[in-house]
């Protein structure tokens, strides 16, 4: 079933060292680096998912932070007790199908990537008859509706105060495993003939139709999965943060996404999971830019914001010199593979 | 709603409309000639926006020379943006382009934030645009009007130089062809150069009018703004001139009558603009000047 190839072996030994890295991190480190890795294992799941949609299938869509909302919402409204809502809801009293809807983590989890698809699926007809730039900003623009919709219906969403006390049902278990998870389910979609037909559209979409790929289903299915799995990462997100508002899914997530993405190498996996580790890290260790700056025994007082105007740099400068990124279109376990036998 | 209060909502909507239309026509110069959406306009028109401030507040300039001075400094932040961000990627897949685009309003953004502060600043406009003057039951502000008006005056100048002028005709050739063009002798990336520059400078007077009417400034002003417009631009056809100054009054006229019929849906006002975008795309996806993109340019 399994032939132990070089492959093969590689590929379990990268998850048999995450696994056991894992353990060691949830029973030996202090709080604050857990915290970083449960950012890292959700960036991970969002930014594998978002280039599925992105890198595979090669449609530039910029919709995640908008799914990520839906599942946040979703997982958070779950989990709240209907005392904590009651509490919670101060511009109006909560509709009663949100008082309702209480469920344990999983299901919770999966509704959220369900309510995520359903928008998706329904998202999908309007966006994908558009390409390229226009996707781009149509997708763009779905990001603000959503945002506009949790503030204006108080009465499901809190409006603008957004919820908070959502209970910490996690640890590095979670996250990480249904990291390993969802990297593992997007490349056996990535190897499945779905994939194959994904990788179709991206590189010629007229070719693809032409030789009897239905485009749009392709597309929708990727757009799908992909804001399925984004759900659930926004879930999990819900879940760490503790508190969600409006303002909190911006385009800001998106673009964090995107310099993942790119960095790693638009299509692939691997690079996407590399990606999350550099900027989610490198993240906390630029924090010190923010903070009062003393370079070369100068004061140069304190800049909030300095670290973002570094990683925009940084994702202008990957464009312009590196396009590939660093895994190229490639996976990390087939790098070893002999030459000539691609 | 009595005659006056629709006349005074008409006014208003135009006037926005005209912002928009602006910052629009930026959008669609490009578009015609490099075929990208360039995200960065509307931080472009942020940085417009705050070189006035900065001009007033620190230069101590007074509002017509901050006008200039903000052209001054949108002309030159759009220019190397093109320089420095898109002529390296010029062969390269348009996915490249639109990717550094985004990065470039980021770093915008972000580096305003870094230079100004994050807290909003206050625009503190003369007193000439604060008077008021009542027209039947109608109260207006010198604004309403002048906006239109410069807006009228610097798009008929916009096509008489892309009408009547060698550059113009270069332009709208690159629009159709920027490979022939490059064979007829014509240095291809200049013409882009006079592109960004029209481009930004009117960015920059819609920043400065922007931030007269609504005296808020922050470093993320312009990606609403900037959305708004560029949905203007495709509602009014994508690579016309005329078409992108349409649809922000359209769009304008749209968000201000919306609010005056609905008030209790005032919160949706900024969705209009991507309502019109989905609808537009799906119905009519040339616009309403229905500009053929093999065909016609501008």
């Amino acid at each position: 079933m399994f032939p132990l190839s070089k492959t093969n072996l590689l590929k379990l030994f990268l998850i048999l060292s995450i696994v056991l890295f894992l353990f060691v991190a949830q029973n030996n480190f202090n709080d604050y680096t857990i915290r970083i890795l449960n950012n890292i294992a959700i960036f991970i799941i969002l930014a594998a998912s978002y280039n599925l949609i992105n890198g595979v299938t090669g449609q530039f869509s910029l919709e995640p932070n908008g799914f990520v909302a839906i599942g946040a919402y979703v997982t958070a409204l779950a989990l709240l007790s209907e005392d904590m809502k009651w509490e919670l809801f101060q511009l109006e009293d909560p509709h009663p199908w949100i008082l309702a809807l209480h469920l344990d983590l999983i299901p919770a989890l999966f509704f959220s990537g369900l309510a995520a698809t359903i928008v998706a699926v329904f998202l999908a007809t309007p966006v994908f008859r558009v390409r390229g730039d226009y996707l781009a900003i149509v997708t763009l623009g779905f990001g603000f509706i959503i945002k506009v919709i949790a503030i204006n219906n108080p009465e499901f969403t809190n409006g603008s105060i957004g919820l908070n006390e959502i209970p910490t049902v996690i640890n590095l278990y979670w996250t990480g495993g249904l990291a390993i998870l969802t990297v593992i389910f997007m490349l056996n979609v990535i190897y499945s003939k779905y994939g194959r037909a994904m990788k179709a559209v991206r590189d010629d979409e007229d070719a693809a139709s032409a030789i009897g790929i239905n485009t749009f289903k392709i597309k929708t299915l990727a757009f799908g999965t992909s804001a399925f799995f984004e759900g659930v990462g926004g879930g999990l997100l819900a879940i760490l943060l503790t508190t969600i508002s409006p303002d909190l899914f911006t385009f800001f997530l998106t673009f964090q996404l995107l310099i993942i993405i790119v960095l790693g190498g638009l299509g692939s996996m691997t690079g996407a999971v590399i990606g999350s580790v550099i900027v989610v890290g490198g993240m906390e260790w630029l924090r010190f830019l923010d903070g009062p700056l003393f370079l070369f025994g100068m004061d140069f007082g304190s800049h909030p914001g300095l670290r973002m105007v570094v990683f925009s740099v940084l994702l202008i400068i990957i464009m312009l010199f590196a396009r590939e990124g660093i895994m190229g279109k490639r996976e990390l376990f087939t790098l070893f593979k002999r030459k000539g036998k691609k | 709603m009595d005659i006056s209060t629709f006349i005074q909502q008409l006014i208003n909507g135009i006037s926005l409309g005209s912002m928009y239309g602006l910052i629009a026509i930026g959008y669609t110069m490009v578009y015609g000639v490099l075929r990208l959406i360039n995200f960065a306009h509307g931080d472009i028109m942020m940085v417009g926006a705050f070189s006035s401030f900065f001009g007033m507040s620190v230069l101590g300039l007074d509002i017509y020379s901050s006008v200039v001075f903000a052209i001054l400094i949108s002309v030159i932040v759009g220019v190397l943006t093109d320089k420095v961000a898109y002529k390296p990627l010029r062969h390269a897949p348009r996915i490249s382009l639109l990717i550094t685009a985004i990065g470039i309003s980021f770093f915008l953004e972000n580096l305003v934030n870094v230079l100004f502060g994050g807290t909003p600043k206050s625009f503190h406009a003369p007193a000439f645009f604060d008077q008021t003057f009542q027209i039947g039951s109608a109260i207006f502000t010198p604004l309403v009007f002048i906006v239109p008006l410069v807006t009228i005056l610097l798009l008929l100048l916009l096509l008489t130089l892309l009408y009547r002028t060698k550059y113009g005709i270069a332009i709208r050739a690159l629009a159709f062809d920027i490979k022939t063009v490059s064979l007829m002798g014509i240095d291809v990336n200049k013409i882009i150069m006079y592109v960004f520059i029209i481009g930004s400078s009117l960015a920059a007077v819609g920043g400065v009018f922007w931030a007269i009417n609504y005296p808020i400034l922050t470093p993320y002003m312009g990606v609403m703004i900037g959305l708004k417009a560029f949905a203007a631009a495709v509602l009014g056809g994508i690579g016309s001139v005329y078409g992108a100054f349409l649809g922000g009054v359209i769009l304008g006229f749209t968000e201000v009558i919306f609010v005056a019929f609905f008030p209790e849906y005032g919160g949706y006002k900024d969705a209009i603009a991507f309502v019109f975008l989905i609808l537009v795309l799906l119905f009519r996806p040339t616009g309403i000047m229905g500009i053929n993109f093999e065909k016609a340019r501008f």
